[in-house]
């Protein structure tokens, strides 16, 4: 199975301080470490469990600049037979339509049999994967949690469903699916592994190699602009039980029973 | 079975003698060379694992090993950690040692006295006749240990398999029948001479051949000559007998014992490399890291396997297996042994290099070690442990098998140089909090600033809120006793200690590399650390940097020249210090914290039963704080029932990821306000005697 796995690189909200910039209108991005966005990480391992299962091969692609090579080396790293690098100036500025588009023009360069995408970047809007199948008119499942090769046309996944519960799906192929975090277990990638494809040439691919028309991508074409961000001021404080050992564990049970967290 | 023995004639021996109708002197020539031939085949295919496994370069300082050979093998030295056991072995080994010459010449010269000078003969023929004697009745009583009393450490957990008993019974059962058979061979003949009004060999009095004697003085002649050569058949058959089945089980390690601590690690704070002979900048060219197969384990560690005497003090003494995590390492050799002698047979194709991990150990088991040496201190054959699970962890982080728990904080490592993703530029902030800044300053050595003393902080002091109190009180330490020191702030990144020893050699290599260039910078003489998991790094793990001291060192000092005094204690506490293992055992500093709590007028100190080489882990540092193992208590928990059951109600401790684990661990037990803990250099710096104070 010929598998696409689309990755993004994105501050690591773990490991930075986010803070705003002086204008508001961005976060201060000095200083900041940036990594794979988690959920495509468990995209790309879930496309290489499968592969390992049934054969074919994981392309791993973002779109970006020549700082994203990094998330394709280490994806490589992991096992990804091919990284690839769209980059273009004309791209930057785009929104998730835009985005959408530059990752459709490439997918119908290519000949994939299924596209992953991850359920959201940390700092984006969870619309990239869907508006890709819709306009591939590959069908789309969303909030994958497995995957399982039925046969060549057909694949069975199941879903995450609001209140913990699961829904199971036939799909066909080729289709295009977001996965969900947890997934499976992404395996480890230590500098020994990165080092050992930090020579591995990854292709560079421009808005002309996918003769796409400048007027549909980057910021002219964006309809979706950002005009502010902001950290929320803090709500109220959290409640403290100051009672006995006894008397919060009766508290604190008393309170998840009427907030529904116990059944 | 023998010819009638003719009247008034000495007995006849059991070479001159015809057992069905074999001449002994051929018969006992076939059961030898048989026996020797089966023997060295058997050792030949054990050998086979060995010849496969990686290299292991263990030929350097033979005085030094040879020194090891007489303190820990025929010393006993590490015996006596466990009183009775201990003296049982001691007896049965040195039973063994006087045996061996006297076995040696039975079998080789068919003569029960090698010996030249008579007197020199008396002598050895009295050590001999006690040494049979005790060697029987230690059997005897191993047996009765065994079947009766059951010491909790040689049960075998059920997933682990089914218990040993039999097998260490039919053993002491060999050696017993080993030592009837000797016995006899020497009390029917002097029996036979005493009947017959000859000259009776000599039998110590009330030794096992004596009594046996004196018991068949009363039988007939030929029933002597009979019980003679008999005893000489049973002792040569088996004595062949264990020779070849000791290669199969806890009893090989009669043979291997002596290589195995021939060969022991003499440098036990430094980590085996991922290969011997490949140096650092030439690992890139390693194709595999660690340990995924057997047959990545090296020769000597294989050896270990063998020699396992499946004694069980290494589980006694290991805290993971204390609180129920996965792992025992009495059973990670025995498992290994087992798979050696399952795919290294005797006879047919050997060898199929399986997956060990998901094979016969699990993730959890290699994650649980807190490498706190404590198996290594107990082992009195000195087998390695850290080694091993280093170098199947190496594996496994090739693999990228590595729990999700500890991926995030090995990633922030690389990305920041601290498991918990913090801003290096973040890391002095510890030095700026007001209150101590206005009475301390701590200087950054960036380069425009220089000092004497490195004060190397570490990620956990600089970044925990709790941990920063014990920077401050080193910081306020070596300032009093006039130390010209400083921090190398943003530039300082993790030690590296758990880095490593979680098997992230690349990423060790890479924090290892960007400090000691960071410290060579700066110029510094020497350095100071008050976290051992960094004192460790820097003085065996680190190269070419200058001297570094644990802080409690640097005290203890002071202490000693007069500089530092103290106030007394008079809050009625009761303390006791818990040893680190990266300062106590792994660094052998067990004296220095102790002699500073004692120069405190007035603190009143008890030792824990576990202390100094058997200090109980209190759950482990760096990376281990952020798995989350399969457990049925915490380590922390159970150390701190013991400082109460030594009636402390504080303990002392210095190392800042002691304090995590016995702080929480005071909360989980329920203890607050009966037990707390502290810093050795909190401590110190609260008791303190100032200057000014001094003054005034």
């Amino acid at each position: 199975m010929e598998i696409l796995a689309c990755a993004r690189r994105v501050p690591d909200t773990s490991e930075n301080e986010i803070e705003l910039n002086s204008t508001g209108n961005d976060i201060e991005r000095d200083d900041l470490v940036y990594s794979i966005n988690e959920a495509d990480n468990y995209a790309v391992e879930e496309a290489l469990q499968i592969v390992a299962k049934v054969g074919g091969s994981v392309t791993v692609v973002t779109v970006g600049g020549e700082d994203d090579e990094e998330i394709l080396r280490r994806e490589m790293a992991m096992g990804a037979n091919h990284g690839i690098l769209i980059s273009d100036g004309a791209f930057s500025g785009s929104d998730g339509r835009g985005i959408a588009t530059i990752l459709k023009a490439f997918v119908q360069k290519g000949n994939y049999d299924l596209i992953l995408t991850g359920v959201q970047a940390e700092d984006g809007a969870a619309q990239v994967g869907g508006m890709l199948a819709a306009m591939l008119d590959y069908p789309f499942a969303s909030l994958v949690t497995s995957i399982e090769v039925l046969d060549a046309k057909k694949l069975k996944v199941s879903r995450e469903i609001e209140g913990g519960n699961r829904e199971v799906n036939e799909i066909d192929l080729p289709c295009v699916l977001s996965i969900q975090t947890g997934i499976n277990e992404p395996r480890y990638v230590g500098m020994r592994g990165i080092r050992a494809v930090a020579s591995v040439p990854i292709p560079t691919i421009a808005a002309s190699d996918l003769s796409l028309d400048a007027g549909t991508v980057g910021e002219t074409a964006a309809k979706v602009k950002r005009v502010d961000y902001f950290v929320p001021a803090l709500g109220k404080g959290a409640e403290i039980l100051r009672g006995s050992r006894e008397e919060n564990i009766e508290k604190v049970l008393e309170l998840l029973e009427a907030k529904g967290g116990l059944r | 079975m023998v010819t009638a023995v003719t009247v008034a004639q000495s007995i006849q021996s059991p070479s001159q003698a015809t057992y069905w109708f074999i001449q002994g002197r051929i018969l006992f020539l076939i059961i030898h060379l048989l026996g020797t031939a089966c023997f060295a085949y058997i050792v030949t295919r054990r050998l086979i694992p060995l010849v496969r496994g990686e290299r292991d370069l263990r030929l350097d300082q033979p005085l030094v090993r040879l020194g090891n050979v007489l303190k820990f093998w025929l010393g006993q030295w590490k015996h006596p950690r466990y009183r009775f056991a201990g003296t049982i072995h001691i007896l049965i080994f040195a039973g063994f040692i006087l045996l061996a010459t006297r076995a040696f010449s039975l079998i080789l010269g068919f003569s029960d006295s090698v010996v030249v000078s008579p007197a020199i003969g008396r002598l050895y023929d009295i050590v001999k006749d006690y040494a049979t004697t005790i060697v029987f009745l230690c059997m005897v009583i191993a047996a009765v240990r065994r079947l009766a009393f059951k010491p909790a450490r040689y049960t075998v957990p059920a997933k682990f398999g089914q218990a040993h008993t039999a097998d260490a019974i039919f053993l002491l059962g060999l050696i017993a029948l080993l030592m009837v058979g000797d016995s006899l061979f020497a009390g029917s003949k002097a029996a036979f001479q005493a009947r017959q009004g000859q000259t009776v060999d000599f039998l110590a009095a009330f030794s096992l051949p004596w009594i046996l004697k004196n018991a068949l003085l009363s039988v007939s002649l030929p029933a002597l000559q009979n019980l003679h050569l008999s005893g000489y058949l049973l002792h040569d058959l088996t004595f062949f007998f264990l020779l070849c089945y000791r290669p199969f089980g806890i009893q090989f390690h009669v043979e291997t014992s002596l290589f195995t601590i021939y060969f022991a690690k003499l440098d036990r704070e430094i980590l085996k490399p991922v290969r011997w002979g490949v140096s650092d900048d030439h690992l890139d060219q390693v194709k595999s890291f660690g340990v995924k197969t057997f047959e990545d384990f090296t020769w000597k560690h294989m050896l270990d396997f063998y020699s396992c005497v499946d004694c069980g003090r290494c589980s006694d003494n290991c805290p993971a297996n204390a609180v129920g995590r996965p792992l025992s390492p009495r059973f990670l050799t025995i498992k290994a042994r087992d798979y050696a002698f399952q795919h290294y047979p005797m006879f047919g194709r050997a060898g199929n290099g399986k997956a060990l991990i998901g094979g016969i150990y699990s993730d959890d088991e290699i994650w649980s070690c807190t490498t706190c040496g404590a198996c290594e201190q107990e082992c009195p054959l000195l087998v390695e442990y850290i080694d091993k699970i280093v170098d199947l962890r190496r594996g496994m982080i090739d693999d990228g098998n590595v729990p999700q728990s500890l991926q995030k904080p090995l990633k922030a490592l690389e990305n920041r140089g601290n498991p918990y993703g913090k801003m290096e530029k973040k890391k002095a902030d510890w030095t700026k909090a007001r209150e101590f800044q206005q009475t301390c300053n701590v200087k950054i050595l960036d380069g425009d600033n220089s000092a004497n003393t490195l004060y190397f902080v570490d990620s956990i002091t600089s970044y925990d809120d709790r941990m920063q109190s014990i920077g401050q009180a080193t910081a306020r330490i070596l300032d009093y006793v006039g130390e010209n020191f400083g921090i190398l702030g943003a530039a300082e990144k993790d030690s590296g200690h758990e880095v490593r020893r979680f098997g992230e050699e690349t990423l060790f290599m890479a924090l290892r590399d960007h400090n000691a260039e960071a410290i060579k910078d700066s110029g510094v003489k020497r350095i100071v650390t008050a976290d051992p998991h960094a004192y460790n790094a820097l003085k065996h793990d680190y190269k070419d940097i200058p001297p570094v001291e644990h802080i409690s060192q640097v005290i203890a000092r002071e202490v000693k020249s007069g500089k530092i005094k103290f106030s007394p204690v008079e809050n009625g506490n009761t303390y006791t210090y818990h040893d680190p293992c990266y300062l106590g055992r792994h660094n052998g500093i067990y004296d220095d914290p102790r002699h500073v709590l004692d120069a405190i007028p007035g603190l009143k100190r008890v030792e824990m039963t576990r202390s100094r080489d058997r200090s109980f882990c209190c759950g482990g540092g760096g990376l281990m704080l952020f798995y989350e193992p399969n457990e049925e208590q915490r380590m922390g928990v159970k150390r701190v029932q013991m400082a109460a059951e030594a009636g402390a109600n504080v303990i002392v401790t210095a190392c800042p990821f002691c304090m995590v684990n016995i702080e929480d661990a005071i909360k989980v037990a329920g203890m607050e306000g009966r037990m707390t803990a502290i810093d050795l250099a909190e401590l110190v710096e609260k008791q303190i005697v100032r200057e000014s104070v001094k003054a005034a």
